[in-house]
């Protein structure tokens, strides 16, 4: 049976995890390599479908925001592991920990000391003017001091081999479920490689969530629950299988009901009081009575108990404010200014449309920037430079002409790559990295990620709802 | 136990049973057309107005047709009751209370899915595809129940589940056993004649009851076998052995074992001691037709108030 060859695979002209420019695999993927070499294309083919099937049967699917409702799509999985080295991996760590940490300081004290606003080292308009700020929480603090819980950053790989962090991803950050599933899949599929390598596990994540949920409550059993805005939301089998996990009870805001400012989850017994909602509907939704008049999603009188301290929110709202992408640019001065450190891991430079120098540099360049919008998320609102077309830049130039402070632009990465299976072959395609950590006693990084794959050849867009899939993500033990 | 959580896990599992229900009617009914004279009307028209649908059945076709009512009961997409429809509906409710079901029932249920989503989509389907298709409807329906009752604890939402599967299951049995008797009383063939034996063992094969029939009557009568349908105690597909197992879970979910507590242990423990305390004869002299007729309305009224003793918690907002 002819076996896997490699020796065709292009690893030039961007980082790739795998390999080093001259086509020798690196330390972390050297057993990988072995056993992937001694595999026929066909084994691996098979190996992958069964992997699609398994996805299936598991019902991990999600629904694309711009289809019809009921398409539903896996996401779909290569087998093909991002490894990380330990080393690679304590860095990583280390960096996020800052970063949490600093942004947490920073959002306690823009909502109520405001020092860092009086001290000048961000201007104040570029805060009240996020779409995200809350005035309604000025003078707040949350149980614990804790703001967000639950993060999610989005790193990158340049082609200096060095990360660099795109986005903190505060509010809401989804795609747990599928680290967790995926590894579960891959332990299926490479039994023999988890023990030979060394590979840190994941599968305690929900319970640290549980745990950081109970923390934050001075109950003696705290009822927490996990509310989503239902079936019909893509990132419903997520809700579901978090809650699950966790052995948390699963709602949507009409199974909620405020009285005298608790809230109480309606049942076949009557009322019973909810003490912490770990909530995956997004401020503007939680609560028609102060925000969204028309939200359906929401409960009436549920930020006041918040305000009350008779419930928790998790992530706080508010925490939106520092997903604002004009505001990433100032995260370098904001863990200055909190920690005294320097940042361990880098920003992509950003420059700010509603500054002047910048805006002009943008509009000069914007064929080779990639420009965002601040309020947009999920891969929405974005131009690719390089990649667009003549009028299609001059769209951009008018919006961001029109609306300066809604747009940022950074210069484009070439995101690293990983080797992926492909109809016919192995190919490289570019890849982010998504891990997740939790703020509870202290701030835990979970040793793996959701690694993010832009199928398409050339893509650098891994976004789920624009065609990107995933890869389980080892991080090893030495 | 949420309201919305119960209600949902309620009409899952009567969705599940219905759709096992239509792939036994259908099957059965196929098996006998093979050995009856060529009628379609009369052989598939029963079929339909069994499930109380005829009316929405007439305004999408002209008359009864073997492959139309086929895919009318199957596929139809319009047809809310159709296995299609019902298994679609029945793996949503999986989905929105997935925290209640164990993985191994939730996996089964998608299967399900995947089964039914292939079975429509597929555009030619031969005999043998069909009669392939229910049976698998049949058998991993039976998986689903074996499932349910191996992994999932005697809780709030398993007793939700079985009051909804034996609420459907009684209503079932009441209305093949009401149109089959209707029809072959009614039909012009001498009793005891080959094609009205063939049809008698049809209607009991629908439901699953030949062999235990005829291990405890041996001989088919019409009169037995609405007894056995009717009045068993210890047939698991008999209207009164639904009603004693539905009464179980409502006694546990009311928490009273005596009396009652709620308009609907009320009106289910009504509705089981009248069939507890009947016997055959009683319900030939009323008539059948008219007997069975007055069950279904019953038991149309014991959900809505179910609906309302547990599901629809006054919150005076």
């Amino acid at each position: 049976m002819p076996k896997l060859d490699l020796s065709a695979y292009d690893s030039k002209g961007f980082y790739d995890e795998m390999f080093d420019e001259n086509n020798t695999v690196r330390p972390n993927y050297k057993l990988f390599l072995e056993r992937l070499e001694k595999m026929s294309p066909k084994k691996l083919k098979n190996l992958q479908h069964s992997t699609d099937r398994a996805q299936l049967s598991l019902g991990m699917t999600f629904n694309v925001y711009n289809d019809n409702q009921g398409v539903e799509r896996i996401l779909h999985l290569d087998i093909i592991p991002r490894i990380i080295a330990n080393k690679e991996w304590n860095h990583l760590e280390k960096g996020l920990q800052q970063r949490i940490k600093a942004l947490n300081l920073f959002i306690q004290d823009i909502y109520n000391d405001q020092k860092v606003l009086k001290d000048k080292i961000i201007p104040k308009e570029m805060i009240f003017s996020s779409v995200s700020y809350l005035k309604e929480l000025e003078g707040f603090k949350p149980p614990k001091d804790i703001w967000c819980h639950i993060t999610g950053s989005d790193l990158i790989k340049g082609g200096d081999g060095q990360y660099y962090v795109l986005e903190d991803n505060l509010r809401t950050p989804s795609g747990v479920s599928y680290m967790l599933e995926n590894r579960e899949i891959l332990k299926r599929t490479f039994p023999e490689l988890f023990e030979t390598l060394g590979v840190k596990p994941v599968y305690n994540y929900t319970h640290i969530l549980r745990d950081t949920l109970e923390h934050l409550s001075d109950a003696e059993n705290p009822t927490v629950v996990v509310l989503t805005p239902g079936t019909y939301n893509s990132a419903y089998f997520e809700h579901s299988y978090l809650a699950q996990q966790m052995g948390a009870e699963l709602v949507e805001g009409r199974d909620l009901i405020v009285k005298d400012d608790v809230v109480y989850m309606i049942t076949t017994n009557g009322l019973k009081r909810v003490d912490v909602i770990y909530r995956r509907v997004d401020d503007e939704f939680i609560d028609p009575e102060v925000f969204n008049k028309n939200s359906l999603l929401g409960t009436p009188g549920l930020f006041k108990a918040y305000l009350k301290g008779n419930v928790t929110l998790v992530n706080a709202p508010g925490t939106g404010v520092v997903d604002d992408k004009a505001v990433y640019a100032y995260i370098p001065r904001i863990i200055k200014y909190y920690l005294g450190e320097d940042m361990i891991l880098p920003n992509v430079k950003t420059y700010i449309c509603d500054e002047e120098s910048d805006r002009k540099y943008v509009i000069e360049n914007i064929h080779n920037l990639v420009v965002k919008q601040t309020d947009a998320s999920g891969g929405y609102g974005m131009l690719i430079g390089p990649k667009s077309t003549k009028k299609e830049q001059q769209e951009f130039v008018t919006k961001i002409k029109n609306n300066p402070r809604n747009y940022i632009a950074q210069p484009m990465i070439n995101l690293s790559r990983v080797p992926t299976i492909t109809d016919d072959t192995i190919e490289g395609r570019h890849v982010d990295l998504r891990p997740y950590a939790l703020y509870g006693e202290d701030i835990k990084i979970i040793p793996g990620a959701l690694t993010r794959v832009a199928l398409k050849k050339g893509s650098i867009v891994v976004n789920s709802s624009q065609g990107g899939g995933s890869k389980d993500t080892w991080v090893l033990n030495s | 136990m949420l309201g919305r959580v119960a209600n949902t896990i309620y009409w899952m599992n009567r969705y599940l049973e219905r759709a096992e229900n239509y792939a036994r009617f259908m099957d059965v009914n196929y098996n006998l057309s093979l050995e009856l004279p060529p009628n379609e009307e009369e052989q598939w028209k029963p079929l339909v107005i069994i499930t109380g649908d005829w009316p929405l059945y007439e305004s999408l076709h002209e008359k009864a047709e073997k492959d139309k009512v086929i895919h009318f009961m199957a596929f139809e997409e319009q047809n809310p009751n159709s296995i299609y429809n019902c298994i679609v509906n029945a793996r949503e409710n999986a989905r929105a209370v997935r925290t209640e079901i164990t993985k191994e029932v939730w996996e089964q249920i998608n299967a399900l899915y995947y089964l039914v989503k292939n079975g429509s989509e597929k555009k030619k389907r031969s005999d043998a595809d069909l009669r392939q298709f229910f049976t698998e409807i049949k058998n991993g329906c039976q998986l689903l129940y074996g499932m349910y009752d191996a992994t999932i604890s005697r809780n709030e939402g398993w007793n939700f589940a079985k009051l909804g599967q034996f609420l459907e299951r009684a209503d079932k049995t009441s209305r093949v056993l009401d149109a089959k008797y209707h029809f072959l009383l009614n039909s012009p063939n001498q009793v005891g004649s080959t094609l009205d034996l063939i049809q008698w063992a049809a209607l009991l094969k629908s439901v699953s009851a030949y062999d235990m029939y005829r291990k405890k009557y041996g001989k088919l009568t019409s009169s037995s076998i609405a007894e056995f349908l009717i009045l068993d105690r210890d047939f698991p597909r008999s209207i009164l052995n639904c009603l004693i197992r539905a009464e179980q879970s409502i006694m546990t979910l009311s928490g009273s074992s005596s009396g009652f507590s709620n308009a609907a242990q009320k009106q289910l423990g009504a509705l089981k001691a009248q069939l507890e305390y009947t016997d055959i004869d009683d319900i030939i002299i009323q008539g059948i037709h008219e007997y069975l007729d007055g069950i279904q309305q019953k038991l149309n009224g014991i959900s809505t108030a179910i609906y309302e003793a547990f599901f629809a918690i006054e919150t005076d907002n």
